[in-house]
C-alpha cells in the first residue's frame, strides 16, 4: 500500500522536476535536494522526507518529456518514490529503468492526492475508491535492465570476459 | 516487406537483413556525443568497471565526441570543476573530436557535429541531450540518450536493447511565403502532433519542400522532432547532403545515401501544404500550444532571443540583420543573440551581420546553449515573457518560473524586437 503523495499534470517535463539551472550537480546522492525545486512546497515536503517509502508521484500523460537529464529520474530515486503515470516520455522512461526507479505505466489511472494505492504486477488497485486500473506492462526489451538491477550491473553482464 | 530508413539503419548497425518496428536490436554505435553532462557519464562509466580489476577504457574514443556548450564559459565553480574533469579524461583517452571553450572551433553540440563532418548518412548517432534528434538532417539514426546509457555505450560500442520506432511519414508539399520558414513548419507539425504524439517513434521528413530545403532547414525540423516526442527525425540523405558535407563540413571520403524502400511500412502519413502557412508561435508554457501568429500579435515581451542549436545558424542571423538594419531594438527590450558556433559567429562578423544587429541594440554573446536553458546568463524577471527561437518553453525554462517564453522564427523575432510586441514580419516593424 502506498500513498499519493502529489497529482500532477499532463506534460510534466525534466525542467519542472529537475530545473537546468542545477543540472552541475550530477551525484545522485546530491541531486535529490533539487527535486521539483521550483514546487517550492513539494520540494520542501521532499527534504523532510515526509513521507513513507514507496510513496507514489502521480503523473498524468508524457509524463518526464523534454530534456535527457538522467537528474530527473536520481532525484525522484533518492527519495525511494514510485511514478505512475499515464504514459511517459522515452528518454525519461530510458532513464528510470537503467537507474532503478520504478516507473508504471497505467493509461487510465484514477486517483487523487492523498489516495492509497497498490501496485500489483498487472494493475493498481486505488484502495480508497476501490477500482482497479490495468498496467500497461514494459517493453520485454527493458525488463531485461530491470532484472539486472538497473543498467549499470546488466552493462558488466553484456561485457567481453577478458 | 520494405523498410524505412531507419529500420535499414538499424539492420546495417545490428549486422541483420530486415529488421521491422517493434523488433529490439543492439546497433553499433558510429558517433556517441556529450556536452558537459560527459562528467556525469564519466562517473557512471567508471563505475561499471568499478571491482572488475579492469580499466575503464572507451571501446573507440575515436568515435566519441565532446562538446562545451551548455555552460560556456563556466558560470559557476561547480561548472568549471567538471569541465576540467572532463578535460582531463580527453586528454588521457585521446579523444580528438573535443570542442572546448573556444572562440573559433567552439559552438552548440549540435551546430559542431554537422559542421565538422562528424555525422554521415546511415550513422547511428547518440547523444546524451535529447536533441540529438538533430543529425536526422544528415540522414542519420540519431537520438538522445541518459548518461548512464552513455556509460553503457563508452563501455560496449553499442546500445543495448533497443526498440526498432515505428515511423510517421511527414510529407511537405508547396512554396514558404516570405518571412515563413522551417521553424514555422515544425512549430505547425508539432501543434498537430502535440507533445507526444510521435513519443517512441521516429519521424521520415519527405516532400518536395523538404527535398529543396538547405541543411540548415534540415535540421531546424529534425531538432525539434523531439518536442513532439520522436525518437529521432530523418530527412534521407540526398543530394543537398551531400552537397552541405562537401563543401560546408569538407568531408572527402566516401559518402553511402540510404533511402527507405518504396513498399516501407508506416504508421502513419501526414501531408502538409505549406502555400499558405503563416508565421507559427508556440506559447506558454507547452511546446505544442501552437498558435498562427494572428491570434498573439500584440502581445508584450521584455526579452527577444535569437540563437540555439535550433535557430542561430548564419542564414538565421541574416534574417534578423536584414530586418533590423538601420532599425532600432525597442526602448523596452533586451535582444539577446547567440550564434550556434564560432565558425557561424565568425561568418556573421564578416558578413557584417554582428555589425547590424549590436548597432540596432542587440546584445550579441558568445557561441554556446547560453539563454536557452535558463542556467548561465539571459534569465527572466518575474511575470516577464521572452520571445525567443529556442525550441522549449516549459515552465522555468529561461531560468524563471514565474516567466513565460512564446517560440517562434528569426524573422517573428526580429521584426518584435523594434517593436517590442509580437509583430508579423510579414507587416514588419514600425
Ligand atoms: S541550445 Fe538549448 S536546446 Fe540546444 S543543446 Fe543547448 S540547451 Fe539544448
Amino acid at each position: 500500500m502506498a500513498k499519493v503523495i502529489i497529482k500532477l499534470g499532463a506534460d510534466i517535463s525534466t525542467d519542472d522536476i529537475y530545473p537546468g539551472r542545477y543540472m552541475a550537480t550530477v551525484l545522485p546522492t546530491e541531486t535529490p535536494a533539487f527535486c521539483f525545486a521550483d514546487r517550492t512546497e513539494f520540494n520542501t515536503r521532499l527534504k523532510a522526507k515526509a513521507f513513507e517509502p514507496g510513496s507514489i508521484i502521480l503523473g498524468g500523460e508524457n509524463f518526464g518529456c523534454g530534456s535527457s537529464r538522467e537528474q530527473a529520474a536520481s532525484a525522484i530515486n533518492g527519495y525511494g518514490l514510485v511514478v505512475v503515470a499515464q504514459n511517459i516520455s522515452r528518454i525519461f522512461l530510458q532513464n528510470a529503468i537503467n537507474l532503478g526507479l520504478r516507473v508504471v505505466i497505467c493509461p487510465t489511472i484514477d486517483a487523487e492526492e492523498g489516495h492509497e494505492l497498490t501496485l500489483e504486477p498487472t494493475e493498481v488497485v486505488n484502495l480508497t475508491t476501490g477500482k482497479r486500473f490495468p498496467i500497461q506492462p514494459l517493453p520485454p526489451a527493458r525488463q531485461a535492465i530491470i532484472d539486472a538491477g538497473g543498467l549499470i550491473p546488466y552493462t558488466r553482464q553484456r561485457m567481453q570476459p577478458v | 516487406m520494405g523498410m524505412t530508413v531507419v529500420e535499414k539503419i538499424l539492420a546495417r548497425a545490428s549486422g541483420l537483413a530486415l529488421v521491422k518496428a517493434g523488433d529490439v536490436v543492439e546497433p553499433r554505435v558510429d558517433l556517441a556525443m556529450s556536452h558537459e553532462n560527459a562528467a556525469l557519464v564519466i562517473n557512471q562509466f567508471k563505475e561499471v568497471y568499478e571491482g572488475s580489476g579492469r580499466e575503464a577504457t572507451p571501446w573507440d574514443s575515436s568515435r566519441i565526441a565532446i562538446i562545451f556548450d551548455h555552460r560556456v564559459p563556466a558560470e559557476s565553480p561547480k561548472t568549471a570543476t567538471n569541465q576540467k574533469k572532463i578535460r582531463e579524461f580527453v586528454a588521457q583517452h585521446g579523444i580528438a573530436k573535443f570542442h572546448d571553450v573556444r572562440g573559433d572551433v567552439g559552438g552548440i553540440c549540435h551546430q559542431i557535429l554537422p559542421e565538422y563532418g562528424y555525422v554521415r548518412p546511415g550513422f547511428v548517432v547518440v547523444g546524451t541531450d535529447s536533441h540529438t534528434t538533430s543529425h536526422g538532417a544528415l540522414g542519420a539514426f540519431s537520438f538522445g540518450i541518459g548518461a548512464t546509457e552513455m556509460a553503457s555505450v563508452w563501455t560496449l560500442g553499442f546500445a543495448v536493447n533497443v526498440e526498432v520506432p515505428a515511423t510517421i511519414k511527414v510529407v511537405v508539399s508547396g512554396e514558404f511565403s516570405e518571412f515563413v520558414g522551417p521553424k514555422d513548419l515544425i512549430l505547425h507539425l508539432i501543434g498537430t502532433l502535440t507533445a507526444q504524439g510521435a513519443n517512441f517513434r521516429a519521424i521520415e521528413f519527405h516532400g518536395e519542400t523538404i527535398r529543396k530545403m538547405s541543411t540548415s532547414g534540415r535540421l531546424v525540423i529534425c531538432n525539434m522532432s523531439v518536442e513532439a516526442g520522436a525518437t529521432s527525425g530523418i530527412v534521407p540523405g540526398d543530394q543537398e547532403t551531400l552537397r552541405y558535407l562537401r563543401e560546408e563540413a569538407g568531408v572527402t571520403d566516401e559518402i553511402t545515401l540510404t533511402t527507405p524502400d518504396p513498399d516501407a511500412v508506416y504508421e502513419r502519413v501526414v501531408e502538409i501544404d505549406i502555400n499558405t502557412l503563416t508565421p507559427q508561435i508556440a506559447c506558454p508554457h507547452m511546446v505544442d500550444n501552437v498558435k498562427p501568429i494572428a491570434e498573439v500579435v500584440g502581445t508584450k515581451v521584455h526579452q527577444i532571443v535569437i540563437g540555439s542549436c535550433t535557430n542561430g545558424r548564419l542564414d538565421d542571423l541574416a534574417m534578423a540583420a536584414d530586418i533590423l538594419r538601420g532599425k532600432k531594438v525597442a526602448q523596452d527590450v533586451r535582444m539577446l543573440v547567440f550564434p550556434a558556433s564560432g565558425r557561424i559567429f565568425g561568418q556573421a562578423l564578416d558578413l557584417g551581420y554582428v555589425h547590424d544587429l549590436m548597432k540596432a541594440g542587440a546584445v550579441v554573446m558568445n557561441s554556446g546553449c547560453g539563454p536557452c536553458l535558463g542556467v548561465h546568463e539571459g534569465a527572466l524577471g518575474d511575470d516577464e515573457t521572452a520571445l525567443s527561437t529556442t525550441n522549449r518553453n516549459f515552465k522555468g525554462r529561461m531560468g524563471n518560473p514565474k516567466s513565460g517564453v512564446y517560440l517562434c522564427s528569426p524573422a517573428v523575432a526580429a521584426a518584435s524586437a523594434i517593436t517590442g510586441v509580437i509583430t508579423d514580419p510579414r507587416q514588419g516593424g514600425k
